[in-house]
């Protein structure tokens, strides 16, 4: 049968056009507008082409910060991940505890990402915070405003704190999916422990992992408020994160120049990311679906 | 292998079971004789899963014991049990392909790599998989991974006990005679004690050398295929097994006689029972007669099913089925139905009685 041809079927996504125009492309644009000139104040600005791109690219401050990122998202995805897990296995599985657990774990993610930071901020401070106060009394030298080491310490625990709920939740749904025969099957096999986790456990919350990381991933990647409001990007620049760099080169020193082209890479390196994401998961679903 | 033994045993899902009605399994001593195989037979929910899996060890009953050759296994874990078990639905590990599929229990007993791969070719073989033994078993249709599953519990050839608890539920109707087959000659061959759970009658008939027949609980009868057909202990039995099912009918006795409605019928024997009394025949055994003596009844309508045919008639409000052969005719002016005597069975509250003293020159059955 021949399909009808009807061009006029345009016109019913053009809805969806006009809104993803007015939300990100037409911004996205002026970004792209900005990244292409230069101006000295007054609204007055001249064609700068690619130059902010290669000043950007040779730019060691921009690197550091990328390093710094990625080293911090590869960390809180190899705590993340596997902690989310185990504390997944070890749920209650059903009955008044599992879902008073379920609860419980989804208590931080329903907090604001400005008050984890609050709330860390003065948790860690040695005066008057109880973890800070706590290390301090037990003659440990903690300090999270001086030391590099504990304001990244202090980083990754809260971030650990905030979102490990996130996998363990994901990881519970996929656990709770697998039907007991599985178990059963098991137990008759003589599977050990481990067995259970790698061949039935494992494979059945794939998909869901996938997904916890891809989540964790971004989220980490575009990390701006928790440690700015802990550290401030501090102490020096240890802590200061792709987007916190972002921020003070376009608000605090309003090169918007140079952060147009800054934002534009980092847009095109969560975009690859996500794409190679995107990929593996499709393929995984296409192998399931055989 | 061995013989199980159920010795007093009962499970209640319930934490503190105050009546019978709150056990799904209710007190039953058995034995399973080594090197029977066993069909389980009765509908959803009358406890047969409960009880496959109390003799896997995968439940722990409330009460009694699980002897396997006179040792008492009642709470020792499912492994220690060396237990082959095939679930209603397909388990097959997806990550690995047939072949590590079917050698995975093998390996986890710690088996040499020769003797593995001699066993897992021999039951690829046996459930017609040999072909795609490298293929991954994510994908494979459910009928496939199934056999897989059965394989998974034949390639242990010592176990105690292989249980199948409904395994051909998601197979193709041609692949069901074939796999039962297999299972027969398996049994056949190795001589292992299996139970066959199933709700369905004929698998259960074919397969098994004894047939346990469960109801609301209770085990309400275990014989050969040909007791169950013949002499029902109890009305649920001649109820399940068959097609149609035993015909039953409201009857008050009288010695050698029984009364039903206003007509009176020779039992044969002499019964004496009281209770709920019940007539019940098996539709091969109801003649349809045209006047004389008999229950009045009326012809509602025939079934062709191709071997033989389903007649169904009115008697006193309640329907009755009665077979014919082919090739028979069927009278138009039928009114009455008798009962062939030795197709007569007395139930007194559901089970069956046996008759107290038989009327000479007939054979006791």
């Amino acid at each position: 049968m021949n399909k009808t041809v009807n061009q006029k079927a345009w016109f019913l996504v053009l809805p969806v056009l006009v809104l993803v125009a007015f939300s990100a492309v037409i911004p996205l644009m002026t970004v792209v507008n900005y990244s292409v000139q230069d101006t000295f104040g007054q609204n007055v600005f001249f064609w700068a082409g690619l130059d902010w791109f290669k000043d950007m690219l040779a730019s060691d401050r921009m690197w550091s910060a990328l390093g710094r990122q990625l080293m911090f998202s590869a960390i809180i995805l190899a705590i993340e991940v596997p902690l989310g897990i185990y504390v997944a296995l070890h749920m209650p599985k059903k009955g008044f505890w599992s879902s008073f657990c379920l609860v419980l774990m989804s208590l931080p993610l329903l907090i604001p990402w400005n008050v984890v930071g609050t709330i860390w901020q003065i948790f860690g401070r040695v005066d008057i915070g109880l973890l800070g106060y706590t290390l301090d009394a037990m003659g440990i030298n903690y300090n999270y405003t001086q030391n590099t080491i504990d304001a990244w310490v202090t980083v990754i625990v809260m971030d650990v704190w905030h979102w490990t709920s996130l996998v363990a939740l994901l990881a519970f749904a996929g656990l709770r999916s697998i039907p007991d025969a599985y178990y059963q099957a098991a137990k008759i096999d003589q599977a050990s422990r481990w067995a259970v986790f790698r061949y039935i456990e494992l494979p059945k919350m794939a998909g869901v992992l996938m997904i916890a990381i891809l989540l964790r991933f971004m989220d980490s990647f575009m990390i701006y408020t928790e440690p700015f409001v802990v550290t401030g990007g501090g102490p020096g620049n240890a802590t200061t994160f792709l987007s916190i760099d972002l921020v003070k080169m376009a608000l605090g020193q309003f090169d918007l120049g140079p952060a147009a082209a800054f934002s534009l890479m980092y847009f095109l390196v969560i975009m690859a990311i996500s794409w190679v994401f995107y990929t593996v998961m499709t393929t995984i679903d296409a192998r399931e679906g055989k | 292998m061995a013989r199980i033994t159920l010795d007093n045993l009962a499970h209640s899902y319930l934490p503190n079971p105050a009546s019978e009605d709150d056990f799904a399994l209710k007190e039953l001593n058995h034995d399973w004789t080594d090197g029977e195989a066993y069909a389980l037979l009765g509908a959803s929910g009358c406890g047969k899963s409960t009880l496959l899996n109390i003799i896997s060890g995968l439940l722990i009953p409330s009460q009694g014991r699980v002897l396997f050759d006179g040792e008492d296994m009642t709470t020792a874990a499912t492994a220690d049990r060396n237990i082959a078990q095939v679930f209603q639905f397909p388990v097959v590990y997806d990550t690995m392909t047939v072949r590590e599929n079917l050698a995975f229990p093998l390996k986890n007993r710690k088996l040499d790599s020769a003797e593995i791969a001699r066993r897992v070719q021999k039951v690829s073989a046996m459930i017609g998989m040999d072909a795609e033994l490298d293929r991954k078993a994510r994908g494979l249709t459910a009928d496939a991974k199934q056999k897989i599953s059965l394989g998974r519990g034949m390639v242990r050839e010592d176990v105690n006990a292989l249980l199948f608890d409904e395994p051909l539920t998601v197979i193709d109707p041609h692949m069901k005679w074939e796999l039962r087959t297999q299972l027969k000659k398996l049994h056949d061959d190795f001589g292992h004690t299996m139970i066959y759970v199933t709700h369905d009658q004929t698998e259960a008939l074919t397969f098994a050398d004894k047939v346990v027949v469960m109801h609301d609980g209770r085990v309400v009868q275990i014989g050969t295929p040909q007791d169950l057909f013949e002499r029902p202990a109890h009305t649920f039995v001649g109820y399940f097994i068959g097609s149609p099912g035993m015909n039953l009918f409201n009857a008050t006795l009288d010695g050698t006689r029984a009364r039903i409605g206003d007509a009176t019928v020779d039992l044969g024997a002499h019964y004496a029972a009281s209770g709920k009394i019940q007539i019940g025949v098996r539709p091969e055994f109801i003649r349809l007669q045209a006047g004389g003596d008999g229950i009045p009844a009326r012809i509602d309508r025939i079934e062709d099913v191709g071997r033989h045919k389903i007649v169904r008639l009115d008697v006193g409000g309640t329907e009755v089925s009665a077979i014919a052969n082919e090739g028979d005719a069927i009278p138009a002016d039928v009114d009455r139905i008798g009962f062939a005597p030795e197709g007569i069975n007395v139930y007194a509250d559901d089970w069956r009685v046996e008759a107290t003293q038989n009327v000479p020159g007939k054979d006791a059955a």
